[in-house]
């Protein structure tokens, strides 16, 4: 595919790059095989995000400064996360007039973040990767994409809205996947940031009854745009050998680009 | 551990009514989704809901003496309490004076708020709630559990107990419509022998002075007129809509999205006295002014109580309304409890106190968003909670340990040197340590779940290597 005139940054969350390189990479693997121009800033660390929701945003204002900094030279900044995206838009807006970073900054790099599978679809205009998946998949809406972002058509709002998310959008596009059924569509796993640690029982409850949800539907493999509600999906399927697995969306979308 | 996460994990030990709990609240929260789904324009009604209020906030001591002067033409006498207290003793006086000692009472989350119940006890005067939740927990001694299904925690096993223990139905008797049947008559008495019949309010339409009550069992109806001499109707001072037309709007919001009905069976106005009749009109703020003046919180004021961010919240549904502790629980009542307009707060010390009593109810939610999306008049419910958790933490209302962990790192984060090499260590001790080690209770994380495999090379350590041209 041609290079794409743009310039595009990579963020990978934290958790991301320390846990599961494996969704970085195939990130990193599909954005250059739909042509992007791609540029890793090495000093990146976090979105900030796990301090702001305990409350501590005030510590977060120098971390949210480094991502500025890392970030501002590029046109588009794309994650793996529409978690992490939607804290940087949502949440920067306290870096504004703090005179650590110039705020043309802020708000370039607020402006043109966007989660991977928003970016695909919308800037790069793409339905399909050409990714062949061929399994049973359950979409796991995360609600900081779904409810934060609009990447998808939330339950509660009444009316047809947009219809199909971007996430049904790629995936139904995937050779060999048959996505399932949910009986709640959208329900949030629990994981929650730090609510997974100061409130265990109930995030761990509410994890459980995603989980079983997609095991009574069929489900071989949970999907998400996020890493962190597979990560605390995955800690109760492993701890408990639940039979069924998690997968990030890049991965699936990245399948089989080299086959 | 917070309050509210131990009692959580007290509420979730009891598997099967857990499971049943957070099925029922969320077959309301379906039943709800089916009736808006009907209402074409639902989306834009809310819209509409929101900008009234908004209107109505922008302006409320206007509204109010519209209001007052509305009612007041009617006949009607209209009271101002600033507190919980005031307001107490403003009906007591009414009752006393008349020589009046038995009352009805139909659902009132304010009088709740008030306390009501226990200051005209005190006082040698009987209330009976007339509503049938709210009459079993009175009878139980207990607080509301939810806002609209304020006994949705029992089961009816435990209510046929009751029952049979306050009005003798047969032991064992757990049969809902031989239970009802049961309060029906326990209650018809009390409906013909009260002096006074006391109300809530849903709206207050301020161009006719006009009180909008919706209930489903007519209680509120019986109450005011089987026997009861004296009216009292208590209200919030944002209970207000401007015109009928406005009022219009909400009836149509309010029942859909509080249990799926397109409207309550009873939605009743009451305009003027009825003849020989008193009506008398509390109108309270017990710190309504103060939360008005707050411009992130403001916002809350536009509750108009239909209890769907309850049922639609997943922490709310496994943890049991008693977990928050506060009258009005879930998503809203986190909102609105750190504020303290409770317990007939005046002082600003005592808001401090219900800062610190509440401080874990702002984090008592994964902020899915799903309350905000739900909401009839669209308060931003998960941004607000996200606002407290940082006034909370900066007004030094959360944990030592916890505000010095999230200083350190804060100070990680910033530096990638730093965050590598943390990271780099992390993985390497939960690679190389004993389970035991790992796994105790100190790991929160790792009680009921394990922690990700660590990789051996992280994202960067792997462009670094790969991608270094």
């Amino acid at each position: 595919m041609e290079k794409r005139r743009f310039k595009v940054g990579l963020f990978i969350p934290c958790y991301i790059d320390q846990f599961y390189p494996q969704v970085g990479i195939a990130t990193f693997e599909l954005l250059k095989k739909l042509g992007s121009d791609i540029g890793y800033p090495l000093n990146q660390t976090c979105c900030g995000q796990p301090l702001a929701n305990s409350g501590s945003e005030h510590e977060a204002l120098g971390v949210y400064a480094a991502f500025v900094k890392n970030f501002r030279s590029f046109d588009y900044v794309v994650s793996p996360s529409g978690s992490c995206v939607y804290h940087v838009k949502k949440h920067y807006d306290i870096l504004v007039g703090s005179g650590l970073v110039p705020d043309e900054d802020v708000n370039k790099v607020r402006n043109n973040i966007f989660e991977l599978c928003e970016f695909i679809t919308k800037i790069l205009g793409v339905d399909d990767t050409c990714a062949y998946f061929p399994h049973k998949v359950g979409i796991h809406q995360s609600c900081h994409g779904l409810r934060g972002l609009g990447l998808g058509r939330e339950s509660e709002l009444a009316g047809s809205g947009e219809g199909v998310g971007v996430v049904e959008r790629l995936l139904s596009k995937v050779r060999g996947a048959e996505i399932i059924e949910l009986s709640r569509k959208d329900e949030c796993c629990g994981f929650g940031g730090t609510f997974s640690v100061f409130e265990p029982a109930i995030s761990v409850s509410m994890g459980r009854s995603r989980v079983s949800d997609h095991i009574a539907n069929g489900a071989e493999y949970i999907t998400a745009t996020d890493v962190s509600c597979l990560m605390h999906m995955e800690g109760i399927i492993r701890r408990e050998s639940l039979d069924v697995k998690v997968v990030h969306i890049a991965e699936i979308l990245n399948s089989s680009l080299n086959e | 551990m917070s309050k509210h996460s131990k009692e959580g994990k007290k509420f979730l030990s009891d598997k099967s009514k857990a499971s049943w709990h957070d099925d029922t609240l969320w077959g309301v929260r379906k039943k709800r989704d089916r009736a808006v789904s009907m209402i074409d324009d639902w989306e834009v009604l809310r819209e509409r809901a929101s900008s009234v209020k908004e209107r109505v906030l922008d302006n409320l001591e206007e509204y109010i003496l519209q209001f007052e002067n509305s009612a007041r033409n009617n006949g009607v006498i209209v009271h101002r309490a600033k507190n919980g207290s005031e307001l107490n003793s403003i009906i007591l006086n009414l009752l006393k004076s008349r020589g009046f000692t038995r009352v009805v009472k139909s659902k009132s989350m304010l009088t709740e708020e008030c306390s009501l119940n226990h200051f005209l006890e005190y006082n040698g005067i009987e209330v009976v709630d007339t509503d049938l939740g709210e009459r079993i927990i009175q009878f139980r001694g207990e607080s509301p559990s939810h806002i609209v299904l304020p006994a949705i925690h029992l089961k009816r096993e435990e209510i046929g107990e009751t029952f049979h223990n306050r009005i003798g139905t047969p032991a064992g008797c757990s049969d809902p419509i031989q239970l009802t049947a049961a309060a029906r008559v326990h209650l018809r008495s009390k409906f013909l022998n009260a002096q006074a019949a006391i109300t809530g309010v849903n709206f207050a339409v301020a161009e006719s002075g006009t009180v909008v009550i919706c209930t489903n069992e007519g209680n509120a109806d019986m109450g005011l007129n089987a026997s009861a001499k004296l009216h009292i109707h208590c209200m919030g001072m944002e209970k207000i809509v401007p015109t009928f037309g406005d009022l219009a709007i909400f009836t149509r919001l309010l029942a859909r999205n509080a249990t799926g009905q397109a409207i309550t069976t009873y939605t009743s106005h009451y305009t003027l006295p009825d003849e020989d009749c008193e009506m008398h009109i509390v109108i309270l703020d017990n710190g309504r002014s103060e939360r008005l003046r707050n411009p992130i919180f403001r916002n809350s004021l536009k509750c108009i109580r239909c209890g769907a961010c309850m049922n639609t919240c997943p922490v709310y549904r496994r943890s049991g309304g008693h977990s928050y502790r506060y009258l009005i629980p879930g998503p809203i009542g986190s909102i609105i409890a750190p504020f303290g307009n409770c317990q007939n707060v005046s002082k600003k010390s005592q808001n401090n106190q219900n800062e610190r009593i509440y401080s874990d109810l702002p984090f008592a939610s994964s902020l899915c968003g799903s309350c905000s999306s739900v909401c009839p008049v669209k308060i931003d419910i998960h941004n607000q909670l996200y606002q407290w958790r940082q006034i909370l933490t900066r007004k030094k209302q959360v944990s030592p340990i916890k505000r010095v962990v999230m200083k350190f790192v804060g100070k990680i984060l910033a530096s990638h040197l730093l965050y590598s090499y943390a990271g780099k260590i992390a993985r390497l001790a939960i690679r190389i340590s004993p389970r035991v080690l790992i796994y105790n209770r100190l790991n929160a994380w790792g009680l009921e779940r394990e922690l990700p495999v660590p990789p051996k090379e992280s994202f960067n350590e792997w462009f670094r290597r790969t991608q270094k041209s």
